[in-house]
């Protein structure tokens, strides 16, 4: 527990530091590309957890991030292509890919009951980061009123499922 | 017996008597942004809830206390009618963070 409470928070000083390294001067083609990119990320986690978790309270919450993620991802794309945005991979997204690649690849090795807490764990720990990263830098930098907008949507979305993770964590002990 | 009952009936339907049990409202409750409003709702038994989700997500009307458990489909409105009275505090499943009370007159 403690091992992987480390990893947790390692993954999100990563992510407010990789946030930070691009200052506050993030522009909304890369805000777009950050945001886009988190919600994939917690989709293939939850595409893992589908196949692996054995927990049926953990299997169901994985298929309400995936139902979740991807109704915002849509509608992140619909709004890009209204307002002719080209969303630009950057730094922060990439340092979010890499860490993500990391985490699934670790929780592969994982199997049953200790799969179920890392995951969900990681849960709470990503929806944590993402959300501070919005709340601190994405939604701060957002210049078009539109994805300001979408971005505070998110958060709301977001605080949800991270306290929803939290009930699910709680209810495994 | 039979015939007491259908009289029974028909004494409790008529105008008179239909004013005692107040006829039974409809009341919208709208989840839009993950907002529920209004976040404090009154209603009688009997009254039916017309719980509106405008978001593209699915959310639920979740009672605290098991009373009732409704789920809406991202844009749909689901109804329902009250069957017990309380003072109801309700969340979404999906997103605790939405919270709201529904005060259920007998
Ligand atoms: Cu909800």
């Amino acid at each position: 527990m403690f091992v992987r409470l480390s990893i947790a928070v390692a993954a999100l000083s990563l992510l407010s530091s990789a946030a930070l390294a691009q200052g506050a001067k993030l522009t909304d083609p890369q805000i777009a590309h950050i945001a886009y990119t988190a919600g994939v990320i917690d989709i293939n986690a939850a595409k893992q957890a589908d196949s692996k978790a054995s927990n049926k309270e953990i299997k169901a919450f994985a298929k309400d991030m995936e139902r979740d993620h991807e109704a915002v991802n849509k509608q992140a794309l619909d709004l890009v292509k209204k307002l002719k945005v080209t969303p630009e991979d950057n730094d922060t997204s990439k340092a979010l890919s890499k860490q993500a690649t990391d985490k699934l690849a670790e929780l592969a090795k994982l199997k049953g009951a200790d799969y179920d807490k890392a995951y969900i764990a990681n849960e709470v720990a990503y929806h944590k980061a993402v959300n501070s990263a919005l709340e601190t830098q994405l939604i701060p930098s957002a210049s078009n009123p539109e994805l300001k907008g979408l971005l505070q949507t998110g958060l709301k979305i977001f605080q949800g499922h991270q306290q929803h993770a939290e009930h699910v964590a709680a209810s495994l002990k | 017996m039979r015939l007491g009952h259908h009289l029974a009936m028909f004494v409790l339907l008529t105008p008179g008597a239909m004013a005692v049990p107040a006829h039974a409202a409809t009341i919208q409750i709208v989840m839009e942004n993950l907002v529920v409003s209004p976040a404090e709702a009154s209603a009688k038994v009997g009254d039916t809830i017309e719980w509106v989700n405008k978001d593209i997500l699915a959310h639920t009307a979740t009672a605290k206390n098991g009373d009732f458990d409704v789920a809406i489909a991202p844009k749909t409105t689901v109804t329902s009618v009250l069957q017990k009275a309380g003072t109801v505090e309700y969340y979404c499943r999906y997103h605790p963070n939405m919270k709201a009370v529904l005060t259920i007159a007998p």
